[in-house]
């Protein structure tokens, strides 16, 4: 465990473990235009910090638990009648501000309200890392084993409808994988940047990839790169990591964006 | 071998009633055709056989381990999904290359394995979604509009291939088409629908049908019978042709 006494160590592997984990979601969330889906789950993560802080749980349980709520609810809410980024974008922000509200509820000394905004990824401990690996881990065996199913609903629901493959179970598990995104992520990055770690990496990954697993292997590298190098930065310029990896992220998507353009 | 039965099916969609009390089933082997209006319900039909919507009353039985080869009506492809189209026929299962290869070539695009599906033209498109379906050995072959952007000849290029198919598979076919003439006179039954099914039969009996007329008045009639198909021996009209000869006649046209 030498290895893992060193924070830097552990942050970075804190990091690689978030990336592999929305690496594959993060392509669904794209295919799939669910941006917004992923934000509003996002942010209901506060609120899931702050109840789990009121009744003394496990910060990653409160956060699974109340990202699946909310997931679900914006999925059986979508498609009666507001159109769906408007009730998407009520209920992210409403999520964040009834998050902001519940956290001042509760006494200051007891939290770091910036360390669940924006992660803190350099605190992370060898627990949290086992969850982080773990939760990673049940994303990635979940979506692998749907694969298929996946792909074909992300496709066309009816012709996933006409193979036997049920629209909304596929939904569902996309879901499932979505809140426990959240839960493995909120650490490393915060509430506030989980959207851009679950975007940015596929959307920089979309135009060198021919494939849907190439884009998805892709997406994993550039997400790792990126919280390797934007742990480093980091710490050189004593900047807050969670925004600096996720400004990486950025900067990859700008090159490889101009690569697409020069090559084609 | 009855593939697919409904039974007093009445289908929503969006809280309006689409289609009311449809009584309907297919055989295998033979070659069903939807035809009617804009918004008669024919695609929302088809959602309510394959399952996608689910029925508000009445029931829809198919066979066991029934495998539905469907080609949707549209496919918007945003090229959000890099996709080649090898990997597009293989889901939601996998195949060996070489069925691939034999796939694309009965449908008549043998090149284009390694393309991007977002490059590909609409004619080429429909040929690669007909080869998806055919590597499924389907049992029931659907077929929503599958002609749209593609020419006359291109469609009835495309239509010879169904045929051919059928004939290979011993599959049934289900269709929906609005290229009326082309379409019936490849039939062995027409439905005609406008949110319940006004009449059917043989194209001839739905042609001459006053509930067909109504809908799509008499004029369809000369050109359907150019198309009349060869397993049709019924001359309505009174051209002097022998069989051969219609058979060579349709080729040419149709």
């Amino acid at each position: 465990m030498t290895l893992l006494d060193d924070f830097l160590v552990r942050a970075g592997l804190a990091g690689i473990g978030t990336a592999l984990a929305a690496a594959p979601l993060g392509c669904f969330v794209v295919w799939r235009r669910m941006a917004y889906f992923g934000d509003a789950t996002a942010h209901a993560a506060l609120l899931g910090v702050a109840l789990s802080l009121a009744f003394q749980g496990p910060i990653m349980l409160g956060v699974l638990a109340t990202a699946l709520i909310m997931a679900i609810l914006v999925q059986n809410l979508s498609g009666r009648g507001l159109a769906e980024d408007t009730l998407l974008g009520v209920l992210a922000h409403s999520a964040l501000a009834i998050g902001l509200v519940a956290v001042s509820f509760l006494s200051g000394a007891r939290l770091d309200l910036m360390g669940y905004l924006f992660g803190d990824i350099l605190a992370v401990n060898v627990f949290d890392l086992a969850l982080i690996w773990g939760g990673a881990a049940a994303v990635i065996a979940l979506l692998a084993w749907r694969w298929q199913r996946l792909l074909t609903a992300t496709l066309n629901p009816d012709l996933a409808q006409a193979s036997g493959i049920s629209f909304r179970a596929e939904q569902m598990v996309l879901t499932i994988a979505l809140a426990l995104t959240v839960a493995v992520a909120i650490k490393a990055v915060g509430a506030l940047l989980i959207g851009a770690l679950l975007i940015i990496p596929p959307a920089a990954a979309r135009p060198l990839a021919r494939t849907p697993e190439a884009m998805a292997l892709i997406t994993a590298a550039i997400g790792s790169g990126a919280a390797i190098a934007g742990l480093g930065a980091s710490f050189q310029f004593d900047t807050p990591t969670g925004p600096t990896i996720v400004c990486v992220a950025a900067g990859l998507f700008c090159a490889s964006t101009m690569l697409a353009r020069l090559r084609a | 071998m009855r593939l697919i039965t409904a039974t007093g099916l009445t289908l929503q969609q969006a809280g309006k009633t689409v289609m009311r009390d449809v009584d309907m089933h297919i055989d295998r082997g033979e070659i069903v055709t939807l035809v009617g209006p804009n918004g008669s319900g024919k695609s929302s039909l088809i959602k309510g056989l394959v399952g996608a919507i689910k029925p508000l009353s009445g029931k829809v039985e198919t066979m066991r381990g029934l495998r539905i080869g469907y080609v949707p009506q549209s496919l918007h492809m945003d090229g959000l999904l890099p996709l080649t189209v090898s990997r597009f026929l293989c889901l939601p299962d996998r195949h060996s290359r070489d069925a691939m290869a034999r796939a694309l070539s009965e449908a008549g695009v043998p090149d284009l394995a390694k393309a991007q599906m977002r490059t590909l033209s609409g004619g080429q498109f429909q040929r690669v979604m007909l080869a998806r379906a055919l590597l499924m050995s389907p049992d029931l072959l659907i077929l929503d509009e599958a002609t749209q952007g593609l020419d006359q000849p291109g469609a009835a290029d495309f239509y010879r291939k169904i045929e051919h198919v059928r004939t290979h598979l011993n599959c049934a076919v289900l269709m929906v088409s609005h290229d009326l003439h082309v379409v019936m006179a490849a039939s062995d039954r027409v439905l005609c629908l406008n949110g319940h099914v006004c009449c059917e039969g043989s194209p001839e009996v739905v042609q001459d049908a006053p509930e067909y007329q109504a809908l799509f008045g008499t004029g369809a009639n000369g050109a359907f019978a150019i198309y009349r198909h060869r397993h049709d021996h019924h001359h309505h009209h009174d051209h002097d042709h022998d069989h051969d000869h219609e058979d060579q006649h349709k080729h040419d046209i149709a």
